[in-house]
Order: C-alpha cells, then structure tokens, then sequence
C-alpha cells in the first residue's frame, strides 16, 4: 500500500524555483513604484546638485532682481515673471529666481523631512514593539504617553519653544527634533497593535519555546514582521514631515530668511496668489510631486517586501478566491 | 432502494467552475453530476482543493463573481445555473438550507440566538408575526434537541457551546421547511462527543421530515456513519460513486482506496487482544515527571484551573499520548513543560530539571532538550524568514556553530523530513501544509532533543498528508529514540503512535494506561463515551459503534 505522501517527487518541483526575486526587479515590474521612485531620486538629485543646477543660467535663490519687478513690486511679464533667465519666474518684492528658491528648498525640506522621521521612527519603533511584547506596567505607561502627545497641541508648543530656544541654536536641527519628538507617538501605536497580533502567533511561541531570549524574538521575529509596515509609514511619514517643516515656515517659526523653503515660499505666496499665481504653482507642485512620489514608491516597496506577494504579480491571484489558489498548489504537490 | 427509483430533489448535470483565467487548467469542478433523493444522506467527500465546497457552494449561486458556471443544477424541476436572483434568493434559506462549519462564526454575535431564526423565517414568510413568530422559533428549537428552547432563543451566541449553536444553526436552516439541507463540514469544529450528537440530529430529520440532505466533508468516519450514498472528489472530478456500503467495501478507483487506508483505524471495541510491548528503556529515569501539576488562567479577575493535579510521567524513549476534548487542559500540559505558562502548584520536572524553581539560564538549557511542534504549520513559521533561517534558529540559539555548520545541518534534517535541500531557501508560503509541518518537525528535531511535544501536529492536514507524517515522525522516533508528548483529540491517530495513553477530561487525568488496553477496554465512563463517539471509516462497525454510543449516553 502506498499513502499518498506529500514529499514527493523533487525533480517535478523544479519548475518553480524559490528565492525572492530581486528587489529592484521586483519595483521595475510596479509602474507606479517606478513612476514614485523616478520622482524623489529627481528631487534627490536636484537637492545634491542645487548650486550647479542654477549655475546653468547663471541664477542663485539670494541675489535680489529689481529690474525683474514692475513698479508694485510684482513680477514683470507672463506666469510670475518666467523667462529664458527666470525658469520659474521670480519672488514678488525681491526679484529672486524662484526656479532657485525650489531647487535649494528641496535640500532643506527633504533633509529635514527625512531626518524628522528617522527620529521618530527609531523612537516609536523602540517603544511600540518592546510595549507590544512586554505589555503590564510598561505597556501601560508607555500607551499613557502616546495618548497624550497625540493630544498635545504641539503646533503651539514649538511656537513657543522657538522663542525660548536661543537663537545660536541651529534651527534645522531644532525642527528636526521637534518634529520627530511630536510624530513617534503615531509610529508607536501602529508598531505596538501589530506587535499585538504578531504575538499571537504560533511562530513566536514557538521561538520562546525553542528558548529564545526576549532580545531574539524582538530582533528576528518580530521586526522582520513589522518591517514592512514601518517602511510604508515612514515613506508616507516623509512627506507629511515635509509639510509639518512648510507649515512650520508658513508660519513664521521655521527656518529664518533667507535660507530658500518650500514651506516660506507657499506661505508668502498666498498673499500675492490673486496678482501672481505662478509664485504659488512651483513650490507647492514640488511640495505635491515628491508626497505623491514618496507615498507612490512606499506602497511598491511594501508590496516587494512582502514575501508573500513578491512572486504573484497576475490579475488572477489578486481575484482568484483562496479556494481556487489552494486547488491549483494542491495540483502541483499531489501531480 | 437506490436512488434512481424517487424522484430527485436537486439534479447536478456536467457541472463545471472555473475561476480568474481561460482554459481547462483553471477548472476547479469539471463535469460534476448527481442526483440528491428525498431522504437519503448523499456525501461528498474529498481532500483540500477537490472542488466539493465549490461545487455546493455553485448549487446556491453563492460563488463570487469572477467564478465561471456551466451546467445544470435542477431543484425541482426548475434551473438554478443562471436563474435570477430574486429566484435564488427564494431557494436559499426556503427551499435549500445549510448549515456551515463554524458555528462559532456563523451567527451575528449582537443578536439573541431567537431573534436571528425570527429574521431567516420572516424572509421567506412575511405574514408571520408574533406571537405565532416566537411559537414557530421554539418549536423549532425544541426540534433539533434543545429542550431549553426558551433560553436558547434568548441567548447570545457567545453564551452557547459549540454544539448547541450547530443544533441552532439546524434548526435556522430548517426553518422553512426545505427539501434540501447542505450540511458544508457540519462537525468538523466540534468535539467528537458533541459530533455524534450532531449526526444523529441529522440522521432524524433524514427519517422523520425526509428532508435530503448534502453533506460535504472530508471525515470518512462521518461518511460511514450517516451517508447513504458517496461521492468521492479529486481535484474537481468526481473519482467515485455509489451507496456507500458498496464503496467503503469494495473501492473501484485507487483513490478511494488509498483514502480509506490513510485513514488510522480504532479497531473494535472490547477487543483487548493487543497487548503492548513496551519500548526499551522506558522504566529508566523518566524525562518527564508531573506529579499533581495544576495550571491556572487568571480571566476577569477569577482563576480558572485549566490544569488540575495531573500526574503522570513519560520515559526516555516513550510515546505518551495525551487525550482529551477541547478545554481539556492538553495543550496547556504542554506549554508547562516548556515553560510557557507557569505551574501553580504541584511538581512538574523535564530532563530532571524541575520547572517551578528553575532559574533563567536552567530553563533555557530545559528548553534546548525539547522539540516542539504546533497543530498550525502555516502559523508556526515565520513568513519572513527563509525555511533554512527557520531551521537553524534553535542552532543559533544554543549552539556556537557557524553559519556553514548550520547550512550543513540544515540540509541534513531537510533529507531526514524527506524534503530536498533546495527548500532552505523557499519560504513558508511556497510549501503546501504537509510540508510545512515537515519543516517544523525538522526544526523541532534539530538539537537532537529528548522530548519531542506534538501539539495535534496532523489535525490540520488531509488524511493523506496526515498519514504520511505520521510514518515521518514514527520513523524518525524509532530512529532517534526521544521521548515524545503527542497531543491529540484523534484517538485513532493516538492508539498508531502512542506506548501510553493519558485521557485528560476539564483538566483532570480521568484515565491512563498501556494504549492498547485503554483503547481497547477503557476503564473509565468518560473514556468510553470518548471512544464510541468516534466514528470509523466502517459503515457496519459504525453502526454498531453508534448504538453503543446511543446506550452510553441514555445511562449518562
């Protein structure tokens, strides 16, 4: 008698060889994760290479260009001013190659965007997972805290911090601290709830049973399985810094003229926006490409991170119902 | 009488679903026909994957919509395939009702139990109110054997057990009075005990209202003790057919055979011929000593004993099998062993280390002598993680090995499991269940430990899988020589590995002994009821087991 066995019949397995297909592969066969990617490593690019760049038409974001100004003091000419010399126009009442203004505000509204993250990435990542796992006493004070910096009203707290801080305190770095200090608390409570579930699951019982210290199942249970997640908060976490930065330069309390931002440009602008719609229209494009590039690639990421869905890429397997999935594998093992 | 002289309710002709794409290949029923006779039990059987869900499913237009049908399904006379919907709806709950395998899942838990039959009789009978509305819901009640109706109608699902929501599930499909049930794995959430009950509730209505019924499942003990008629499934084809005493003694296709001795048999009962010889070594110093062990949950602030002064030892080189319903507490023996939930009181020692005072570093040492493996496959391997990665973790934790040692390792357990090597570096979601649960077992053998913990390791798997791992891990337990912890709820599955059998009933051992003689001849009532309440892939013995169970359960 022979019982039907599944583990059979190596050679008519080869077919589907294993291995996660390379990454970068895997983000090419994504349109939209492309498109994504294209954008930022433009702007990226664009921000690493600002002063040569503007040097191409002889422009940089601090030289005023009166002569560019009518007598109002806005821009002369179509569209804010835009020329062969003045791409993007200039700045109303100074005359500054906004061009310029963009290209070196990326460099400030990228950096710190990333940099904000990082910081509250690394700090919610810490405290969601080890508050996911621990849970007791620990948990519950560290779920308190998140509760109340999400209520804080932290616009008005880094208003006023501003004013406290001394000013021989570089901004940049103030800002990117604040900003991270007020954005962990979301980072965490994502973490912790998937910590939550993951707990559950049979593999890191398993891990504990075979012995593993908190430190093992933290690191290589538990993290590889948040991963995904985090990276996908972070790139959708990266814009939303970026716009934090403009809000916090809109109103004043960013980072102080003349260094060239988004955030100031947009701010400004919408006093001028009935005279000169164009002063609004390249920042805040810029401000809209690289959101909708970072959350566009973040998505294709997570997709080619994931095990998973790394290797089904056809329509049937995204509608097929897990029956007629199951019954084709089933094929294949018992054929 | 065979079918073909009545009438049949439900006619199934050259049925065919095909998901997604074009092409014969994505054909997940193929040509499937039958005919369901008023008061007769016609049972489609199959392993995972063979179409017969599918093809129920198909007969109440409930497919999602990308599925393809063609064919014929006639009730009454009248065409389904393609009917309106308003049509369908009329059938579903009116003239067919069924019954789903999670009865936990199956009912909205907000509503009262009463209330929701109310609503499914009202769809179909809108001038029904009342008085005459909750009249009609405890005569049903009462119907499918809840005499308590009153209480039942009133209750929450969450207040009700597993067996007596499938009775209201029962009696929420009967409530139009249908010509046809279809009973989708009716008892396969449920304990034996509360399955037999079950089955005798449907083999009534079969007799008493003529109601014909479809029983979809893939237990062949469920099929010899209630079906008339079987049809046998293979990825969507239908293998076999006929009555079912014909089929079960003498299988045409290959298939149905290597089904029914995949199957692991009972035996009968009172036959205590088979007297266990037990295995070299086993009266050596126990591995595992529990001498009035008690595990307690502390839920809503009161203690609950899910565990209560177990006694019993496993011997170096012994299979001890561990017994018992849900919430028996068997799972939970096993966790204490390895340090997973504390022991409240009582002793409990593994490899002469005992739990309750050992330090960190002596329970992790404990931990590294003992092999565990879950009843999920698909859940106990992390699905980001490389088979390999999976494999080697035990050897990362408690050995100094380098990463080539531990590839080499890897590849050598792989061969032991009877995977090939190129596994290492496919992950989880690449293997079918069997395979996994292979992958655990080579994880859990990879130290080389002393006691392997089986936690319900098949009950996941298809009876052919099943029974291959079962030859896997009698194998490599002859080979190896651990002592092994299998937790089951099968008792079949328990009396082919097992030297002893410890019989667990609401957290007390009620019964141990050589498995043979407590299989055999069980001592205990409890044991006995266990026993009976199993069904074999034997429609004669079944008879005779479900009248034996009959008067054990009227003495009770």
């Amino acid at each position: 008698m022979s019982a039907p066995t599944d583990a059979v019949d190596l050679s008519a397995r080869g077919g589907t060889a294993s291995g996660r297909l390379d990454l970068f592969t895997q983000l090419r066969r994504d349109p939209w994760a492309l498109a994504g990617l294209i954008v930022v490593a433009v702007f990226v690019l664009a921000a690493i290479f600002a002063p040569l760049i503007t040097a191409i038409n002889g422009q940089n974001p601090y030289d005023y260009n009166l002569h560019a100004l009518d007598s109002s003091g806005a821009p002369k000419g179509w569209g804010g001013g835009i020329s062969w010399r003045h791409w993007f126009g200039v700045e109303p009442l100074t005359g500054r190659d906004l061009f310029s203004i963009v290209v070196y505000g990326g460099r400030l509204s990228l950096s710190v965007g990333v940099l904000a993250t990082l910081v509250a990435v690394a700090i919610g990542v810490l405290v969601g997972l080890t508050a996911g796992y621990f849970g007791g006493w620990y948990d519950r004070v560290a779920s308190r805290v998140v509760d109340v910096l999400l209520g804080f009203p932290a616009l008005i707290f880094i208003i006023a911090l501003t004013a406290v801080v001394s000013a021989n305190f570089p901004r940049p770095v103030l800002i990117v601290l604040v900003m991270g200090f007020f954005s962990w608390p979301s980072v965490a409570r994502v973490v912790r709830g998937q910590v939550l579930s993951l707990k559950q699951r049979t593999f890191v019982v398993a891990s504990e049973a075979m012995g593993a210290g908190d430190g093992h199942v933290l690191w290589r249970q538990l993290l590889p399985n948040v991963g995904a997640t985090i990276i996908v908060y972070a790139t959708i976490l990266v814009p939303s810094m970026i716009g934090f930065e403009a809000a916090l330069s809109f109103l004043g309390v960013g980072v102080p003229p003349p260094t060239p931002s988004w955030g100031r440009a947009i701010g400004t602008s919408v006093q001028w926006f009935s005279t000169d719609p164009g002063y609004l229209v390249f920042p805040g494009g810029a401000l809209f490409l690289i959101t909708l590039g970072l959350n566009a690639f973040g998505d294709g990421l997570r997709d080619a991170l994931d095990p998973r869905t790394s290797r089904r890429r056809g329509i049937l397997h995204r509608i097929a119902p897990r029956s007629a999935r199951t019954h084709g594998r089933q094929r294949k093992v018992t054929a | 009488m065979s079918p073909a002289d009545v009438t049949p309710v439900l006619s199934v002709r050259d049925l065919s679903v095909s998901f997604g794409g074009s092409g014969e290949a994505d054909r997940v029923v193929d040509s499937v026909g039958f005919d369901l006779a008023p008061g007769r039990v016609l049972a489609l059987v199959g392993e995972s994957g063979s179409g017969k869900s599918v093809t129920a499913m198909s007969v109440l237009g409930l497919l999602p919509e990308t599925a393809r049908v063609s064919g014929s399904v006639r009730l009454d006379g009248r065409e389904l395939v393609g009917a309106a919907s308003a049509e369908l709806r009329a059938v579903r709950g009116g003239r067919i009702g069924t019954v789903f395998q999670e009865p936990m899942s199956a009912f909205d838990p907000v509503y009262p139990i009463g209330r929701q039959i109310a609503e499914a009789i009202r769809v179909h009978r809108r001038g029904l109110r009342g008085a005459a509305l909750r009249a009609r819901v405890r005569e049903l009640l009462t119907s499918v054997g809840l005499p308590d109706a009153a209480r039942i109608a009133a209750s929450h699902p969450h207040e009700l057990s597993g067996g007596q929501l499938q009775r209201a599930m029962i009696a929420m499909a009967l409530s139009c009075d249908p010509v046809a049930i279809i009973a989708d794995e009716p008892t396969t959430a449920l304990d034996v005990t509360v399955q037999a009950g079950i089955l005798d509730l449907l083999r009534t209505l079969r007799d008493t209202r003529g109601t014909a019924i479809l029983l979809i499942t893939h237990d062949m003990g469920v099929v010899a003790d209630l079906a008339d008629d079987v049809i046998v499934m293979r990825q969507g084809v239908i293998v076999e057919s006929g009555a079912v005493a014909a089929v079960f003694d003498s299988p045409a296709s290959e298939y149905t055979r290597e089904l029914l001795a995949a199957v692991p048999s009972l035996g009968a009962l009172g036959d205590a011929t088979e007297v266990a010889t037990p295995r070299s070594g086993a009266d050596a110093s126990p591995v595992v000593v529990l001498d009035g062990a008690s595990v307690a949950f502390r839920r809503r602030g009161t203690a609950v004993r899910a565990v209560d002064g177990a006694s019993f030892a496993i011997g170096r080189g012994e299979v001890v099998g561990l017994v018992g319903e849900s919430g028996s507490g068997k799972s939970t023996i096993g966790r204490a062993l390895v340090g997973l939930v504390p022991v409240a009181s009582g002793h409990a020692s593994v490899a002469g280390v005992e739990l309750g005072a050992a330090g960190r570093r002596e329970r992790r040492r404990v931990r590294s002598r003992i092999g565990y493996v879950f009843q999920d496959p698909a859940s106990s391997l992390n699905p980001r993680n490389t088979i390999g990665t999976s494999i080697a973790e035990p050897l990362l934790l408690h050995t100094a090995q380098s990463a080539a040692e531990r590839t080499a390792r890897v590849r050598e357990l792989l061969a032991q499991v009877r995977l090939p090597a190129d596994f290492a570096r496919r992950y989880p979601h690449e293997l079918s269940g069997g395979q996994r649960q292979r992958v655990a077992i080579a994880r859990a053998l990879a130290l080389e430990p002393e006691l392997l913990i089986a936690d319900e390791p098949t009950s996941a798997l298809d009876v052919s899988v099943q029974a291959s791992v079962l030859e896997l891990l009698e194998e490599l337990q002859r080979r190896h020589g651990f002592a092994c912890l299998f937790i089951s709820h099968d008792l079949a599955v328990v009396r082919r590995l097992a030297d002893r059998v410890v019989v667990l009933h609401r957290g007390r051992v009620v019964e141990q002994g050589p498995a043979a003689a407590v299989l055999a001849a069980p001592a205990e009532a409890y044991t006995r009821r266990l026993l009976a309440a199993a069904p074999v892939a034997d429609p004669e013995a079944q008879a005779a087991r479900r009248e034996l169970w009959r008067e054990l359960e009227a003495v009770r």
